[in-house]
């Protein structure tokens, strides 16, 4: 008798264990310390650099917090890590942005876009002298839904093909290299270092690469739109490090160059293989460079393409009914989509505080 | 009474067996309902209304752009390809595990080569995988064969090691060649061991289907789960998982029936 008195005081203690162990939510109440987190790719390693040289720690303690960076080594997983509140920022691209934690409620800001891709992605078939048009009937190795299919649809665009025309073959970012060297696969679309090492290979084209679409793919800092206002310490010890890398990289001294050399070798490259990542992405050189991108009126157009290819990818979200379902805003007040649902909006204010040396 | 000697009777035996069913569930939705308070858009434990939802899209509605239904489709084609895999590691460890477990010339090259070959992981050798079978479907069944023959073949081996001698001989002294005596004799003992040592390997099976299908592929259970882990679509997620373990399962219990069936002295015989 004794163990059936017993038994629903275990049930509840190991009911409410395992229930605090599952809701991993974060409470957004001013707090002191951050956790934001990063991926190996070209214009991401200042972050790198950041973090382990301790100018993240310097810009934190300047404004009384610490930040914790994090390196992750699977690029989605660290989104969605993010996106379920285990980090306070990530870097991502502004179309993961747009489908992963904004689609998934999850109100995200974008602290500072610090690059665009400028062909560091590409399509590459095998044989010379080959044509975007060429594609048609093919079979193309790609990371499906990510920026590498979105880039694959807008080279179609430019040659009036669509989707249906080809077969879109998933393939992982981490295997793409070695899948173009079997002879089942003619043609991948993939993003740097993968598209050098393809690229590279003897008797291959490159038909089209971001630089044909320039500013549409977007390296960003991202972070939680609540956790930002309740603390813009966060913001701007993020943004302070982030440009005072970025001089530093572009400073042409010793120490730029000791500077390059080590994220060259953390990304596991060389000098001269980080410098050509470098030369295909446009890093934004300072405050004001980003500023004007961020403030431009081309931004809001080229979201709504990100969004528009989205929808018909059904990355929206089941719920959403067209391609406005989430709200964006930009700076100067535009938005794009549902003005009740902004989920990711675009803030050039602590670019703007780093451009006139506020911070 | 001491706690060795206590045992539950029928009812409160099948209160113990769905307990800790119905402690996770709740734990999961409590977790799930905390989160979609907070943010009615959290992806990560989806409710069960949601994942409802995602079952009717998956498997009763069109798909709007291949127009067929996308969960029967990938369970079509992965199970196809388990199918195959498990059907072609079957017959070649059987056929290995005699080789090396009842013929010493045999056994001598083969049974140290085996054991290299069982410890190798196959994941970690994917690319030269990919540049031998090339990225179709017959790459997906070799990872399975690869990953899972050593093993079979290793434990037939044993067990064909542990067919008394005894038998052997008499076998021998009735007239019977290397060839009678391994169709009579050898292969009705291992008959069963082999279901039986698929049904343990049918879990690292699944692993190899499911990491073979997210690497480079068009459909499939797998690949769906690592399509839509790019948006955190936990809701096709989950129900897939579950999906899985049911496939799972029943097959485990269908080579169980069948061992049952097909070798009821097998059983009978340990008691």
């Amino acid at each position: 008798m004794q163990n059936n008195i017993k038994k629903p005081r275990l049930f509840a203690m190991l009911a409410a264990g395992l229930v605090a162990a599952l809701s991993l939510s974060a409470h957004a109440a001013p707090k002191e310390h951050f956790n934001v987190c990063w991926t190996i790719y070209a214009g991401w390693m200042p972050w790198e650099y950041a973090g382990t040289q301790g100018i993240v720690d310097k810009w934190a303690k300047k404004y009384g917090i610490t930040i914790n960076v994090t390196q992750i080594n699977d690029y989605v997983e660290s989104i969605n890590q993010y996106t379920a509140g285990q980090f306070d920022g990530c870097s991502m691209t502004n179309m993961d942005a747009l489908t992963i934690p904004a689609a998934g409620g999850v109100d995200s800001t974008a602290l500072i876009v610090s690059d665009f891709s400028n062909g560091n992605d590409g399509i590459v078939i095998k044989g010379e002298g080959k044509k975007v048009s060429d594609l048609k009937g093919m079979k193309v190795n790609l990371v499906e839904l990510s920026v590498s299919h979105y880039l694959l649809a807008r080279a179609l665009d430019s040659v009036d093909l669509t989707e249906k025309d080809l077969k879109v073959v998933n393939t992982s970012d981490a295997d793409i290299s070695a899948a173009f060297n079997t002879d089942d696969s003619k043609a991948v679309t993939t993003w740097n270092p993968m598209l050098s090492d393809i690229k590279a290979k003897p008797g291959v084209t490159e038909v089209f690469d971001s630089s044909k679409i320039p500013g549409e793919i977007m390296d960003m800092m991202v972070v939680n739109t609540q956790t930002l206002k309740d603390n813009p310490a966060l913001g701007k010890a993020l943004t302070g490090a982030w440009f005072e890398v970025v001089a530093l990289m572009n400073s042409k001294s010793a120490a730029s160059t000791a500077a390059l050399e080590h994220m060259a070798k953390a990304s596991g490259t060389d000098l001269a293989g980080f410098q050509s990542q470098l030369d295909t992405t446009k890093l934004f050189a300072t405050p004001k460079e980003a500023l004007d991108f961020a403030t431009s009126a081309q931004l809001p157009q080229t979201m709504r393409k990100v969004a528009e290819f989205s929808f018909q990818h059904g990355l929206l979200g089941e719920g959403a009914k067209d391609t406005s379902a989430i709200g964006m805003s930009f700076a100067n007040g535009v938005t794009s989509g549902d003005k009740n649902n902004l989920k990711l909006r675009f803030d050039p204010s602590y670019v703007q505080m780093a451009a006139e040396g506020k911070l | 009474m001491r706690l060795i000697n206590r045992r539950p009777d029928r009812a409160s035996r099948l209160i113990l067996v769905i307990l800790p069913f119905a402690l996770l569930l709740f734990a999961y939705f409590m977790g799930s309902a905390t989160r979609l308070t907070e943010n009615p858009n959290d992806k990560l434990l989806p409710s069960a209304v949601q994942m409802t939802d995602a079952v009717k899209r998956m498997a009763f509605t069109e798909d709007q752009r291949s127009g067929g239904y996308l969960l029967w489709q990938d369970t079509a084609s992965s199970l196809q390809r388990l199918a195959i895999g498990l059907g072609i590691s079957a017959l070649l460890g059987l056929c290995l595990g005699i080789a090396s477990g009842i013929l010493p010339l045999f056994g001598a090259p083969l049974s140290p080569l085996l054991t290299v070959l069982s410890m190798v992981p196959p994941l970690a050798i994917l690319p030269i995988l990919f540049i031998v079978f090339g990225l179709g479907e017959l790459s997906k069944v070799m990872l399975i064969v690869i990953g899972i023959t050593p093993i079979l073949a290793r434990d037939l081996e044993q067990r064909a090691r542990e067919i008394p001698v005894e038998l052997l001989i008499k076998a021998q002294t009735l007239g019977a060649s290397t060839w009678t005596l391994i169709l009579r004799v050898v292969l009705p003992q291992l008959l069963p061991r082999l279901l039986i040592a698929l049904r343990l390997v049918l879990g690292s099976a699944w692993l190899f289907l499911i990491a073979a299908e997210a690497i480079a592929s068009t459909d499939g259970l797998g690949y769906r789960i690592f399509l839509v882990r790019r948006y955190l679509a936990m809701d096709v997620i989950l129900p897939y998982v579950v999906w899985i373990t049911l496939l799972a399962w029943l097959m485990d219990w269908g080579l169980k029936a069948l061992t049952r069936r097909a070798f009821p002295w097998y059983e009978g015989a340990r008691g």
